[in-house]
C-alpha cells in the first residue's frame, strides 16, 4: 500500500506542476514563481502537506541543482567564457557592485551575521539567465544590438558564481574566516585548475566522452556530472560548481548532443528543486520579511536597470535599447534560490529562506513584465523628466526635442 | 566572407552571442540593415532592422536548416550564373568543375538540398547536365539522377570535398 501512496502523491505533485507551467506559459510568465508557490503549499504549514515523498523530493532537488548548472556550463565553451570576460569585465564589475551591495547592506541592516549578509548579496546579484534568455528569445530580441551586452553580463555572472559558490560553501562549513581559509583556498585553486584544463584539453575530453548512441551519451554525461559533483562536495567546493565545470569542459558535438538529451531531465528535476525550496519555507514565516523583500526587490530592480542601461550606452546603443537591456536583466530566479539554498541547508539565519523566496517570487514575475513594458516605461519616464525640466527652465526646450536626435 | 562585388567592399560585422551562436549584419546601399543570427542548433534567424530604432529588429524570420539553404540557393545560384559569363573559366582561388553522379553515389535519386553542398563545402551547384539538356540554376528540391553531371563552383578544396561526398 505504501508504494501506491508514494506514486499517487508524486504523480499529483508533478501533474500539478505541469498544469502550473502551462498556466504560466499562457501569460508569458516564468514558471519558477509558481513552482515555489506550489512548494509553499505542499510544505509544513501549507495547504496540502506532503507525507510520503519528502525523501525523494530532497534527493531530486539536489540532482536538480546539478543539472541546472551542468546545462548552464554546456551552453558556453571555455574560450567563449574567457572572451566574454575580457569584453564585458567593466560592465560585469558595475553589475557586481550595484547589485551585490544592496543585498549585503540589507542583510546587515536586518541585523544578520556578515556571512548571511554575503549570502543575501549573492541572492540579489545574480540575474536569472534562464528567464532573461527566454524573454530575449520570446520577444524576438536576439538580433538586437544590445543583446550581446546582456548575454555577456549573464556570462560574467555565471563565471563569478564559479568563484562565489565555493567561497560561500567553504565559509558556511568552516565557521570562522580563519578556520575556513584553507578549504576555500583549496576550492578556488581547484576551480582555476579545472578551467585551465577545460581550455586546454576540452576537445580531447569531449571526444573521449562522445558517443553517437544517445542512450550511452546520456548515461555517461549524467554519471560524470554526478560523480564530479559528489567529489566537489567532499572537497567542500559545492556540488553545483562541480557540475558547472563539467559542462564547461565539454564542447563541440558532445556538448550539443548532451544539451538536447539532458534538457527534459533538467526541466523535471529543476521543478522538483524549486518545489523543495518552497517546501522548506513555512509560509507563515514569510509575513515578517515581506516588506524587506519588497524593498530589496524594488531597489535591486532599479540597480539592474541602471547596470543594463550603462553597459548598453557604453557600446553606443540608443536610449530605447538601453532600457531594453536594463529591463531584460531584472529577473532573478534559479541561482538566487541555489545560493539561498546553501545557507538554508547549513541552517544559518532562519529568515534568509523566507526572504529569498519572497524576493524571487516578486522579481521572477516582475522581470519579464518590465522587459515587455520597457518602451512605454521609457516613454513615460522621459515625458516626466522633460516636463520637470521644462517647468524649471524659463525657456522651453520640450517642443520637438527627442532624446534620440534625428 | 569575401564580398568582392563590382569593386565596392561590403562591411559585414560578426558578433558572438554567448550561449546562442553568431550574428552577422551589414547595411545595404539603400541604408537598410540586414542580419542573420546563426544558432548553434543550426536554426537561422533572418533580421531586418528597424528604420526608426536601428538597435532593434522590425522583422525576425526564423528559418530551419532546409529553408535557409533554399534561400541561399535562391539568392546565390542566379548570381553565380551571371558571374560565370563574365569570369569565363578559372580565376585564382576559384574552381569550376563537372562532377558526375554515378549510380552508386549516396545522393543518386535524392534532392540537391539533401547534399547540403553549400553549407558543408561552400560549393554551389550552378547547373545540372542531364542527357542533351541542362537545368541552369537548379532549385534545392531538384532531384539528382544517376548519369547526371553537376556543374559546380567553389574553392578548389570545396570542390574536392564535394566530389568525395558525391562519390564521384
Amino acid at each position: 500500500m505504501h508504494g501506491a501512496a508514494v506514486l499517487l502523491e508524486l504523480g499529483g505533485v508533478i501533474l500539478g506542476l505541469g498544469i502550473l507551467g502551462r498556466l504560466a506559459g499562457r501569460f508569458g510568465l516564468s514558471a519558477i514563481p509558481l513552482y515555489l508557490l506550489a512548494g509553499l503549499a505542499f510544505g509544513e504549514g501549507g495547504l496540502l502537506p506532503l507525507v510520503t515523498t519528502q525523501e525523494f523530493i530532497e534527493v531530486g532537488a539536489e540532482v536538480g541543482v546539478i543539472l541546472l548548472l551542468l546545462l548552464l556550463g554546456l551552453e558556453y565553451s571555455a574560450s567563449e567564457l574567457l572572451g566574454s570576460l575580457r569584453a564585458a569585465a567593466p560592465a560585469g564589475l558595475v553589475d557586481l557592485v550595484l547589485n551585490f551591495t544592496p543585498g549585503l547592506v540589507g542583510g546587515l541592516l536586518l541585523g544578520w551575521s556578515p556571512l548571511a549578509a554575503v549570502v543575501l548579496g549573492g541572492v540579489t546579484y545574480v540575474t536569472s539567465s534562464g528567464i532573461a534568455a527566454k524573454v530575449l528569445g520570446d520577444l524576438g530580441r536576439l538580433g538586437n544590438r544590445e543583446t550581446p551586452v546582456v548575454l555577456s553580463i549573464l556570462v560574467v555572472e555565471d563565471l563569478a558564481m564559479a568563484a562565489y559558490l565555493p567561497l560561500v560553501t567553504g565559509l558556511l562549513v568552516g565557521g570562522g574566516l580563519l578556520a575556513s581559509a584553507l578549504p576555500v583556498g583549496v576550492a578556488l585553486v581547484t576551480v582555476a585548475l579545472v578551467l585551465v584544463v577545460a581550455v586546454r584539453y576540452g576537445e580531447t575530453l569531449s571526444r573521449l566522452v562522445f558517443s553517437s548512441n544517445s542512450e550511452v551519451l546520456l548515461l555517461v554525461i549524467l554519471g560524470l556530472a554526478l560523480v564530479v559533483a559528489g567529489l566537489a562536495q567532499q572537497l567542500q567546493v559545492s556540488t553545483a560548481v562541480g557540475a558547472f565545470l563539467v559542462g564547461i569542459a565539454l564542447s563541440g558535438e558532445a556538448a550539443e548532443a548532451a544539451h538536447d538529451l539532458l534538457t527534459p531531465l533538467r526541466d523535471l528535476f529543476a521543478a522538483v528543486f524549486f518545489v523543495f525550496f518552497g517546501l522548506q519555507t513555512d509560509p507563515r514565516s514569510m509575513r515578517p520579511v515581506a516588506l524587506a523583500a519588497a524593498v530589496l526587490a524594488v531597489v535591486t530592480a532599479v540597480t539592474k536597470m541602471v547596470t543594463g542601461w550603462w553597459a548598453a550606452r557604453r557600446v553606443g546603443v540608443g536610449p530605447r535599447g538601453r532600457w531594453r537591456a536594463g529591463t531584460a536583466l531584472v529577473a532573478r530566479g534559479e541561482f538566487s534560490i541555489v545560493i539561498a539554498g546553501l545557507a538554508v541547508t547549513a541552517g544559518r539565519e532562519p529568515a534568509l529562506g523566507p526572504l529569498a523566496t519572497a524576493y524571487v517570487l516578486i522579481l521572477a514575475v516582475l522581470g519579464p513584465i518590465l522587459a515587455r513594458a520597457s518602451e512605454p516605461l521609457r516613454a513615460a519616464l522621459t515625458t516626466a523628466v522633460t516636463a520637470v525640466a521644462g517647468r524649471r527652465s524659463a525657456r522651453r526646450p520640450a517642443g520637438g526635442w527627442s532624446p534620440r536626435g534625428p | 566572407m569575401r564580398p568582392k562585388e563590382t569593386g565596392t567592399r561590403m562591411d559585414i560585422q560578426e558578433t558572438t552571442l554567448p550561449g546562442v551562436g553568431l550574428r552577422h549584419d551589414f547595411t545595404t546601399r539603400a541604408g537598410r540593415q540586414l542580419g542573420v543570427v546563426t544558432h548553434r542548433t543550426g536554426r537561422r534567424d533572418l533580421l531586418v532592422y528597424d528604420r526608426e530604432d536601428p538597435d532593434t529588429c522590425q522583422e525576425v524570420i526564423q528559418l530551419t536548416n532546409d529553408e535557409a539553404d533554399a534561400l541561399a540557393e535562391l539568392l546565390g545560384a542566379a548570381r553565380l550564373v551571371e558571374h560565370l559569363a563574365r569570369l569565363q573559366q578559372q580565376v585564382e582561388g576559384l574552381a569550376i568543375d563537372w562532377l558526375p553522379i554515378r549510380s552508386g553515389s549516396p545522393y543518386a535519386g535524392r534532392a540537391i538540398a539533401d547534399t547540403q553542398a553549400r553549407s558543408r563545402t561552400g560549393v554551389s551547384i550552378v547547373a545540372i547536365l542531364r542527357g542533351d539538356g541542362a537545368i541552369p540554376a537548379p532549385t534545392p528540391e531538384v532531384g539528382l539522377d544517376p548519369g547526371d553531371t553537376l556543374v559546380v563552383v567553389g574553392t578548389p578544396k570545396g570542390v574536392k570535398d564535394l566530389s568525395q561526398l558525391l562519390g564521384s
